[in-house]
């Protein structure tokens, strides 16, 4: 693992904004993080913590208005995203930075065919003509493993299989050779054998081309087979953090806890009942002055009810570099860990 | 595709002898007697033998079948002898107008040129301009220009073309005196002048049915591109890249056309229909104020065979909106 490499993405104190009618939605909260080149980065929370905004608001992809970024800075090689004009960010987008969206169903267009969608960014990006578009086409295609590639360019998007789809949607956003890579829940739309194979996909192709990838997704599952860190996201910010090792033996956020105790056990004993995370996830119409996981924390204390707890270090190491979570109460009294 | 379409045709043809029977007895039912404008020193037996001259001492359902015979057998082989030289028709009966006694596709020959020309140029001018009005509304939502836009297409589509017709005329006519209030026929086209004469003529009666159509149909473009705009294709654009421009003129534009393109073709035929107002108006003698002529003269064949052709055109501009639909969808398959 390229441990100590300076990274190729790093997120300062992003901060997102929904201005609604029925007042403003706080749903991205000082979120940092740090992505190392090759790395994969897990992103995990339950729906609507805030991990599809981050990410679209890296590249300017949310609607604005509503969206509003209030602050941060989104660092690619050393440049701030948020400060480019827009022909610029467009020259990041699909170039440096691919998007795996969730739903391969609704993320193609339906009226044009798959080789007219991955040659598009290889002819914005990367000027190449009609016909070295359609012979890296090809090999982009073969590359996500779509047989007889070459005639399946001209085929539309509703004559393939979810998956087939979710595979054009990765060689597209590969098309252009990406640092980074993120993928919005790419397997949640798809059945179980089929996200296996997803999966198995771009860990073989991350092997082969070598690019930093952030995995969102519920399934923890999935985290801790692929990833090398996992960020932990809830109420719009992130509230543990860590080398996916540490974290899964020795997490530290009660809601982390709580997200671990979520997952069935394959083996083992299976009559132990699955734990539900009673409660909702919060929708702050303002900045967090409290720790947004007290009212369904069983650890909770007068102090997180009115002092948002910062994220500090547990193995010594500067925030974000290490294991970190934002909690009061594990970082009080260090309690005994089960 | 061909043989889904043979098949569509197939299927209309006794939709369309359904409904020309239904016109039939509709104007059978009429009270009205085309011999009613006539001086009434016409003694009553001579007034029999007119009537008995125009076929109208012959049963009803003789009458109907004698009309298919003549729109279906007589009236081509006219068509082909005109065409080609030959002698098919061998001078039989055509469909003939009671009212003028001359046949009755000789006088829609003779008004279909004016019709098609100053009503289908105002839907044509109107599908024109309302296309970009309603990408551009729906692109800038709410904008001034959206504002504006749906505060024209609203009185455009409120205000009946009777009297956006008649206020232009008070004003660019009469006050003004910019272009003439009476659309003339005879004029030829045949140097420059008359050709700029022509245009005005057309310019009043082409902008009241452009603004009536552009109205609809910028809103049905305005809603279409609002629709797909937010759909996750677009994000996936976005993400890919593309500048705003092939994001919003080429993937939303596309898929945004599938609807509102068969909201066009649908609506050809209205403005046959719906030209009857404004060509009476502007007094242009189209199709649409020979067949009000013709119901005030209870001109049966008259009446029948021209909402015959309406039906037709109908009929058709269905079966070509579905083709149409099948050809910017590549989900639709006809087989
Ligand atoms: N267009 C919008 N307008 C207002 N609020 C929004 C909008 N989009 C997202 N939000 C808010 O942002 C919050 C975070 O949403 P986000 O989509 O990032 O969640 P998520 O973690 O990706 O959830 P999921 O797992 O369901 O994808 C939500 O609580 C939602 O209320
Ligand atoms: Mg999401």
């Amino acid at each position: 693992m390229p441990d100590r490499a300076a990274p190729v993405l790093d997120v300062r104190d992003l901060q997102v904004v929904f201005r609604t009618r029925g007042g403003e939605v706080h749903a991205v909260n000082s979120v940092s993080f740090h992505l190392r080149p090759g790395e994969l980065l897990g992103v995990v929370g339950e729906s609507g913590s805030g991990k599809s905004v981050t990410m679209m608001s890296l590249l300017g992809l949310l609607p604005s208005p509503p969206a509003e970024i209030r602050g941060g800075e989104v660092l690619l090689g050393g440049r701030d995203l948020l400060k480019l004009d827009a022909e610029s960010l467009r020259a990041v987008r699909g170039r440096r930075i691919g998007f795996v969206f969730q739903d391969p169903m609704t993320s193609l267009n339906p009226v044009f065919t798959i080789g007219n969608q991955i040659m598009e960014p290889l002819r914005a990006h990367m000027g190449m003509d009609r016909a070295r578009a359609t012979e890296r086409a090809v090999e982009l295609l073969e590359l996500v493993g779509i047989p007889d590639a070459r005639r399946r360019l001209g085929d539309y998007p509703h004559q393939f299989s979810g998956g087939m789809r979710q595979r054009v949607m990765i060689a597209i956003a590969l098309a252009c050779d990406p640092e980074v890579l993120i993928a919005d829940e790419p397997t949640t739309a798809l059945d179980v054998t089929i996200q296996a194979q997803i999966i198995e996909l771009v860990k073989d192709l991350r092997e082969k081309l070598g690019m930093a990838i952030i995995w969102i997704t519920h399934d923890l599952g999935v985290i801790a087979g692929i990833a090398d860190r996992v960020m932990v996201m809830y109420g719009g910010q992130v509230v543990e953090q860590g080398p996916v090792r540490a974290l899964f033996a020795d997490p530290r956020h009660p809601y982390t806890r709580a997200l671990l105790q979520t997952i069935p056990a394959l083996r083992g004993q299976r009559d132990r009942r699955l734990r539900v995370i009673e409660g909702q996830p919060p929708i702050l119409s303002a900045s967090p002055s409290a720790c947004s996981f007290c009212p369904r924390c069983g650890h909770a204390s007068n102090r997180c009810r009115v002092e948002n707890p910062q994220r500090l270090p547990h193995d010594g190491l500067p925030t974000g570099q290490g294991h970190d979570s934002a909690c009061h109460w594990a970082h009080s009294a260090e309690p005994a860990h089960a | 595709m061909l043989t889904f379409a043979l098949r569509r045709l197939l299927m209309a043809v006794p939709t369309l002898l359904f409904i020309s029977l239904v016109i039939f007895l509709l104007l059978e039912l009429a009270p009205g007697d085309p011999v009613a404008d006539m001086p009434l020193t016409i003694p009553p037996e001579v007034r029999e033998k007119i009537r008995i001259s125009l076929g109208l001492g012959e049963p009803m359902h003789v009458r109907y079948a004698l009309w298919l015979y003549n729109l279906f057998v007589t009236e081509p082989s006219y068509w082909i002898d005109a065409l080609f030289g030959t002698d098919l028709a061998q001078g039989s009966q055509r469909i003939i107008s009671f009212q003028t006694r001359a046949p009755v596709f000789d006088t829609i020959a003779e008004r279909m040129p004016q019709t098609l020309i100053v009503v289908g140029m105002g839907y044509v001018v109107g599908v024109l301009i309302a296309l970009p009005i309603g990408i551009i509304s729906a692109y800038r939502q709410y904008s001034v220009f959206d504002q504006i836009g749906t505060f024209i297409s609203m009185v455009g589509f409120s205000v009946p073309t009777f009297v956006t017709g008649v206020m232009l005329i008070v004003v660019f006519s009469v006050w003004l005196g910019w272009f003439p209030s009476i659309y003339d026929t005879t004029l030829q086209v045949t140097d420059w002048p008359s050709f700029v004469k022509q245009m005005r003529q057309m310019v009043m009666p082409v902008f009241v049915l452009a603004l009536y159509n552009a109205a609809q149909i910028s809103r049905y473009m305005r809603a279409s591109m609002l629709d797909n705009m937010t759909q996750d294709y677009v994000r996936t654009a976005r993400a890919k890249g593309m500048s705003e421009r092939v994001v919003i003129l080429k993937h939303v534009l596309r898929n945004s056309m599938i609807p509102v393109v068969t909201v066009i073709a649908l609506g050809v035929p209205g403005v046959f229909t719906g030209a009857i107002i404004t060509e009476n108006v502007f007094k242009v003698n189209g199709l649409g104020q020979q067949l009000l002529l013709s119901i005030q003269g209870n001109d049966a064949p008259m009446v029948l065979t021209i909402s015959f052709i309406f039906a037709i055109l109908i009929v058709l501009f269905n079966l070509i909106a579905d083709l149409l639909y099948g050809l910017l969808d590549p989900r639709i398959r006809y087989d």
